[in-house]
């Protein structure tokens, strides 16, 4: 059972090392088959050569992508190489790599298509801002209007895909705030979704790089885009099994 | 009970509710707009965040077609004298806007097709030196 634990990364090297580096003492300490694959989004830091120090996979993009862009090059690459899941890990240290276990543990005992780690469903560890949780808790009133689900941390990227997901990833997602929308997305192909509870950290380095006036652009963008993702998969549903 | 006063009111809601023939096509072709602008997207061929411009224009304009004494209201608090021209002064400031954000864009996306072009050509070189 292999896992690729995707790891987007711009401008991260100050936290990038420790990030990989915990993710393979996570294999060497459970045995759990998951290799490290950092997702270079063109940074202008010395983000790709700190990662070249370490043991793991690199996708170095010529062009910047986004969080989206990049995001989907590694779930391609997992498509490619066969992985059987894939574990979306910010670059940043806020996603603590032990909690993969939980999320893999979730798929595999409840049949999931996609696992997302709720950092509200237990409400321990980092909580966010303010701000942030006000768009979270609208999200999750947008989401279950448009797919009749209830997702408590709908803009978590702590997110585990099986392959059935990466199918879909892969060939369709989100290039801006991802999180919210591919939701959407696989909600309406029918993919088994669930949450479980982790902890999240603050940043370890660098800088968020949403501010305020762009988070409500953001909001606005997102909805739009959640909306219109809705009438398109609508026609197209698979047939229910 | 002043009937010189509901008199007024009722003359200022007839003014506001009597359709005349421009405020219809002008509300239709709006709502076109917005439908065909709704099938791009759901197709797959605009992008929502390019669309905001739009819906938002075609909006304003709708709520204008609605209600025309909001627009004389408008022109006299910015100082237009004829209303008509605040529409097309604002109409073509936004258009002037969108154009350089769409420029912008452009130019982003054409200096990110050539570094990707270049790399596609290094690339070739570089597999075909390792297979020689």
């Amino acid at each position: 059972m292999k896992i690729a634990a995707v790891i987007p990364a711009y401008n991260e090297e100050k936290a990038i090392a420790s990030v990989v580096n915990e993710i393979n003492a996570l294999k060497k300490n459970t045995g759990i088959d998951i290799v490290a694959i950092v997702v270079n989004d063109c940074s202008r830091d010395q983000t790709v050569q700190v990662a070249a120090q370490t043991d793991c996979v690199i996708l170095d993009l010529p062009v910047n992508l986004g969080i989206g862009g990049a995001v989907q090059t590694g779930f391609k690459y997992a498509l490619e190489q066969n992985f059987d899941f894939a574990v979306q890990i910010d670059g940043d240290g806020q996603h603590p790599p032990a909690e993969i276990e939980k999320l893999l543990k979730s798929m595999l005992e409840k049949n999931l298509d996609v696992v997302i780690g709720s950092r509200f469903i237990d409400k321990i560890g980092f909580q966010s801002t303010f701000m942030r949780r006000v768009g979270i808790t609208y999200f999750m009133f947008l989401n279950k209007m448009l797919t009749g689900q209830r997702i408590t941390d709908s803009t978590s990227g702590l997110r585990m895909l099986n392959k059935k997901a990466l199918e879909i990833a892969g060939n369709n997602y989100p290039d801006e705030y991802p999180e919210p929308e591919s939701l959407v997305l696989y909600a309406l192909n029918n993919l088994r979704i669930g949450e479980v509870a982790v902890e999240m950290r603050e940043r370890q380095g660098g800088v968020s790089s949403i501010g305020t006036f762009a988070s409500l652009y953001y909001l606005f963008k997102v909805s739009l885009a959640m909306f219109f993702t809705y009438l398109r998969t609508r026609n197209r549903r698979p047939e229910k099994h | 009970m002043n009937i010189f006063a509901d008199h007024c009111f009722a003359d200022a809601c007839r003014k506001n509710v009597d359709m005349e023939k421009i405020q219809i096509i002008a509300i239709i072709a709006s709502l076109s707009f917005l439908v065909y602008i709704g099938r791009l997207i759901t197709k797959g061929k605009l992008r929502e965040e390019y669309s905001i411009v739009w819906i938002i224009c075609t909006a304003i304009l709708i709520l204008f077609s609605f209600w025309r004494q909001g627009l004389e209201i408008i022109s006299r608090l910015v100082g237009v004298y004829a209303a008509p021209n605040l529409i097309f002064t604002g109409t073509i400031f936004v258009i002037f806007i969108y154009l350089l954000h769409l420029s912008v864009v452009l130019s982003r996306l054409q200096q990110q097709n050539k570094t990707l072009a270049q790399e596609i050509a290094l690339l070739k070189q570089k597999k075909e030196s390792d297979h020689a």
